[in-house]
């Protein structure tokens, strides 16, 4: 999938995770900062690449700001972004596709 | 040198008989040689000990450079005394390298980080740091590491000449014109001045800060005038609103009621559960709730609670006058309801720091305690809990009477949820150990109880009971499976606090912390 326009999804509660995603053509730039930085944030970054990954998004750049969000609000969160991003979140998501 | 809850401890603490923690009750029956103070004639009768202003009470102790100036905090996060004195100190008298002993400080002090910043204040003694200025501690910018003690374990420092303080400052919610002080009677009330009293007896010079002169004598009077220099008069000492929260209420959150009906399961299961027992519980959800469901079993029994201490607040001031539980005796109060019940309730009464929590005299209130309820912000699976330090390693907590009532209980049980967001509560090393793992009994979480396997008579208690438990590992195990396991926090080398145990050994330290990198 592309980037197509910016996006965001999700929220600055605590146990969220606020991710902002925009169109860029250097590959994968990634910002993170977080309340739990210390102890996980090598497995939000993780995280994240994996499911750009799996939604096959190459380039753009990605801005998370975590609050304590578990992996699965993480992934979700990212999902919803990149959909939001090319207009593919009203309808037609591959549930139990790339989503999973 | 690794001591007995396998902390590294620097060598170079280990100097002038410091030694490493070794264990519970390690210095039972060691003698100690009390300091005592040098203080001041006031033969000639005085009318009154007022002063102009703090200057002119600083000037009459003798304020210098590198003194020990000492607080309490019944005044809590409404506290104004402590940057009143050190703004007095430093920027009107231009004194520096100064020494802050604090029964506890919290987010009300952000301005003193300032004076750490620059260098004016060179040493931090306390049982809570919170705030800006735990962090600049923890960004290593006070000149000396921070010591850390337990409630119990200031006094005993106290007593043992190991704090000496130049000039204790008495936050006073009224006092008359000689230094009678109480915690009652005021604009600005904080009921128990228990915190104050050691201070006020070991300490060379004594100033009262109030700001409700009352009548002399002001009595029955928690710090006498006998120990009293001078008396200052200022507009207010505190912000009324952040000294006492309107009544605490009892938690409705049903994870916070199960944790505590769980609670009370436990304590009903042993053999401590009779006529005459002895209760402390902390101010925390859970902690607070299980006084609720206790009493449902106290009635089925058809017992009453000898007494309670602690930290007072108004469910347990409910109890006291339903006749469920004897006496309360307490070093703080916690809301309105505490602060306008003690010494008018009959049966409730206030004591010292000492008398509450110190290792070091001849039996406190806490050695007969056969009960205390505590939360935590970490546990390890070997029991140890952290009360001090975030999970990111900057100080933001406070061991308070935790190791203190941990250690003197029959029965310490340690409240929980399994999880905080994304941190887990119960993991595999806590960041600081603040009460070490021996004096640790049992564990409630939302996802189950674990009983320390060196408290095998408890476990049969359990067993006899019905109440399922399981080991603290698998507690865990649940935690990391929901959260991830969480990488090792990163520090420099440079040590910025030191943690005592209430014995006066070194129950761990504290490191400067780094900025985190993704770098492995």
């Amino acid at each position: 999938m592309q980037i197509e326009k910016s996006a965001m999804a999700g929220t600055l509660e605590s146990s969220d995770a606020l991710v902002t995603v925009e169109p860029g053509n250097q590959g994968i730039e990634l910002e993170i900062s977080s309340s739990v930085m210390n102890q996980y944030g090598r497995q939000i970054r993780a995280t994240v690449l994996e499911t750009l990954e799996r939604l096959e998004v190459k380039s753009g750049h990605v801005t998370v700001v975590d609050k304590g969000a578990l992996d699965c609000t993480l992934k979700a969160r990212v999902e919803c972004a990149v959909f939001r991003s090319c207009d593919k979140s009203a309808a037609g998501i591959p549930w139990g596709g790339v989503i999973r | 040198m690794r001591n007995a809850v396998g902390r590294d401890i620097p060598d170079e603490l280990l100097v002038n008989g410091k030694e490493v923690y070794q264990g519970k009750n390690y210095m039972d029956g060691k003698y100690i040689q009390k300091a005592s103070p040098r203080t001041r004639r006031y033969e000639k009768p005085q009318e009154s000990k007022i002063v102009d202003s703090l200057v002119d009470a600083l000037k009459a102790c003798g304020a210098k450079d590198g003194m020990t100036f000492s607080f309490h905090h019944h005044l809590r996060n409404g506290d104004f005394v402590v940057n009143m004195v050190m703004k007095a100190a430093i920027e009107e008298l231009g004194l520096k390298d100064l020494i802050i002993a604090a029964t506890s400080l919290g987010d009300a002090h952000d301005p003193i980080a300032d004076y750490i910043e620059q260098g004016k204040v060179v040493g931090i003694q306390t049982s809570g740091i919170r705030g800006r200025m735990g962090e600049v501690v923890s960004n290593g910018k006070l000149k000396t590491p921070a010591i850390i003690r337990s409630h119990g374990g200031r006094p005993r420092a106290i007593e043992a000449g190991e704090v000496h303080i130049d000039i204790a400052f008495v936050a006073a919610p009224t006092s008359d014109c000689v230094g009678n002080c109480r915690g009652i009677g005021g604009k600005s009330n904080c009921g128990s001045l228990g915190y104050a009293m050691t201070d006020a007896k070991y300490a060379n010079h004594v100033v009262v800060v109030t700001d409700c002169l009352v009548d002399f004598p002001n009595m029955p009077a928690s710090v006498e005038a006998i120990d009293v220099d001078a008396v200052v008069v200022v507009d207010s000492i505190g912000n009324p609103k952040k000294i006492a929260s309107a009544a605490a209420r009892i938690s409705q959150n049903p994870r916070d009621l199960m944790m505590a009906e769980n609670v009370a399961k436990v304590i009903a299961s042993t053999p401590y559960f009779k006529e005459g027992f002895s209760f402390q519980t902390g101010v925390g959800g859970p902690s607070l709730a299980a006084n609720l469901f206790l009493e449902k079993y106290m009635d089925e029994r058809g017992i009453k609670m000898g007494w309670a201490i602690g930290g007072i607040c108004g469910p347990m001031v409910e109890m006291l006058k339903k006749g469920k539980v004897g006496k309360v005796i307490d070093v703080q109060d916690f809301d309105l309801d505490a602060v306008n019940s003690i010494n008018q309730t009959p049966g409730h009464y206030e004591m010292s720091a000492s008398q509450y929590a110190n290792p070091a005299n001849k039996g406190a209130f806490v050695n007969k305690l056969d009960f205390v309820v505590l939360a935590a912000l970490e546990i390890d699976t070997g029991f140890n809990v952290n009360v001090l330090t975030g999970s990111d390693g900057v100080l933001r907590g406070a061991p308070g009477g935790h190791p203190d009532t941990a250690a003197g209980s029959k029965c310490c049980i340690i409240v929980t949820p399994l999880v905080r967001g994304r941190m887990a509560t119960v993991c595999e090393h806590v960041v600081t150990v603040t009460t070490p793992g021996d004096c640790v009994d049992v564990l409630v979480t939302d996802y189950g109880i674990a009983v320390n396997p060196l408290r095998p008579d408890l476990i049969e208690c359990l067993d006899r009971a019905g109440i399922p438990h399981v080991s603290i590992e698998s507690l865990k195990e649940k935690a990391y499976s929901i959260v991830g396991r969480p990488d090792p926090v990163q520090f420099e080398d440079h040590v910025v606090a030191v943690l005592e145990a209430r014995d006066g050994t070194i129950l761990d330290v504290v490191r400067q912390i780094k900025p985190y990198t993704f770098e492995d």
